[in-house]
């Protein structure tokens, strides 16, 4: 795999990485993981971070907002790899979409997003 | 501001299900028809309330602040302002403003052919000042939101009524404004008609998006939030964009720059049969 520096520097190509990234993924532990979920559930409440309550409600948060579905039952209808596309890039799913682009608009980062996969994958 | 760090300048418009081409009374049918739908309890008249327009509970609340209105001491600085202000001629106000007292907002915002530009209220305020020899005031707060209430008041229940745009420059100019309002921005990506036109009355944490229809009616406006933070509460109409932009973490245009001026007049025309109805008061 030899990417040069240019091309990942588009959005495009970062979304592939990601992509990549994750296929290599090894298993975590059990205590690993808690920690990812403990984490990605922070990330995903934090107000400078994913703010995912302004749009989503979510178990554990207070005032959700009502912009997109509540986020439940993540595990029977998801795979991890949608929901971090998802979350990555909402735009690949529906190209008007108000969700923001977290990935390709860096605002959250790559091991950011896949800590709020853990989370929301427990919801 | 500082908080900002990663402020986006690029604009999407490619997402955007925008049509430039249509016409300006055509855009202000859609735009009504859409609200009236979404909103179907709504009276057409009454989307000048902004969000309490379509939610009751927080309408109760807030006419219950506007029995003793936060800004009507504000009304009356702007009137003293109006009539003792002497500029460094010896002029006031009265030279430039003559009727002001039947009602003088809903004269603007107009495209000014001669200049190529967008003339709103508070440009004609500052420019009054400027031309009799005297230091302009800021734009966004403080005297100039005064006067601008004042006036208002003079304005209000009068009809919205800016004129259609016509020929080449003045459509261009109301194509910023409605560009602007469609476009996706900032960090976060999202356009004025997110939240104000497609998901008006959802809620975004726990603030009710209100209908971009009316929007501009009641301005400058008396936040309770701009209280808190920082003076008297009271704020222009590009103030309040500045905020709005801020919040998807795109870089604000400055007050009463050609691109907020256009924003006001496709914004302005956008509410063209309802109500004047300035100054309100807000969250
Ligand atoms: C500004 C609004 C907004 C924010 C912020 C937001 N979302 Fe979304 N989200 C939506 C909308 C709207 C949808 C529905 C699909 C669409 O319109 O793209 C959605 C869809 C989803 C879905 C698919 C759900 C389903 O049942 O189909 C997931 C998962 C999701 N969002 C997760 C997140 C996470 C995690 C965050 C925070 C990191 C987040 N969203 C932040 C608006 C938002
Ligand atoms: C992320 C969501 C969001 C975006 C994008 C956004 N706003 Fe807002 N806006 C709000 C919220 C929340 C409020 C306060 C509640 C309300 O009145 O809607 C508000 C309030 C306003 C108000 C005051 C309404 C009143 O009745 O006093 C105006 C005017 C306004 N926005 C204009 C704009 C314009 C123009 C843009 C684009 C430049 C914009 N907004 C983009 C969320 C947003």
């Amino acid at each position: 795999m030899r990417i040069s520096a240019r091309i990942v520097n588009t959005a495009a190509s970062l979304a592939v990485l990601i992509g990549c990234l994750s296929l290599a993924t090894p298993a975590v532990s059990v205590a690993e993981n808690a920690d990812a979920v403990e984490a990605g559930k922070e990330i995903a409440f934090s107000k400078k971070k994913g703010n995912c309550l302004a749009c989503h409600d979510i178990k554990g948060g207070k005032l959700p907002g009502n912009i997109g579905p509540p986020l439940i039952a993540m595990k029977a209808r998801f795979k991890k790899e949608d929901l971090k596309n998802q979350i990555s890039d909402a735009r690949v799913k529906n190209k008007h979409t108000i969700m923001p682009p977290f990935g390709p608009h860096q605002i959250l980062k790559a091991d950011e997003i896949e800590k709020v996969v853990e989370f929301i994958y427990t919801l | 501001m500082k908080k900002l760090a990663a402020i986006f300048t690029a604009v999407v418009m490619l997402a955007s299900p925008f049509v430039a081409s249509a016409s300006p009374q055509q855009d202000l049918k859609d735009f009504r028809a859409f609200f009236k739908n979404k909103f179907p309890e709504t009276p057409m008249n009454d989307f000048i309330n902004g969000v309490y327009s379509i939610h009751k509970a927080s309408r109760e609340q807030w006419e219950a602040f506007e029995e003793f209105p936060s800004y009507e001491i504000y009304i009356d600085k702007g009137e003293a302002l109006f009539n003792d202000t002497k500029f460094a001629n010896g002029k006031g106000f009265k030279n430039c403003f003559p009727t002001a007292q039947k009602g003088i907002k809903g004269e603007y915002p107009y495209f000014d052919n001669k200049t190529g530009k967008v003339v709103t209220l508070e440009g004609d305020i500052n420019k009054c000042i400027t031309s009799n020899g005297s230091e302009k005031w800021g734009w966004k707060k403080g005297k100039m939101a005064y006067l601008s209430a004042y006036l208002a008041y003079q304005t209000r229940g009068q009809t919205i009524k800016v004129a259609t745009p016509k020929g080449e420059a003045a459509l261009a100019a109301y194509n910023v404004g409605k560009t602007h309002f469609y476009a996706k921005r900032g960090q976060l990506n999202m356009s004025c008609a997110d939240c104000h036109y497609y998901y008006s009355g959802n809620k975004i944490r726990a603030d009710i998006l209100s209908p971009a229809l009316g929007h501009v009616s009641h301005f400058p406006v008396y936040r309770n939030k701009w209280a808190k933070k920082s003076g008297d509460g009271m704020g222009t109409l590009h103030r309040r964009y500045g905020g709005c932009n801020k919040q998807v973490r795109a870089r604000p245009f400055k007050a009463q720059s050609a691109e907020y001026s256009a924003l006001e007049y496709f914004h302005t025309y956008m509410s063209n049969g309802l109500k004047w109805n300035g100054p309100g008061q807000r969250k």
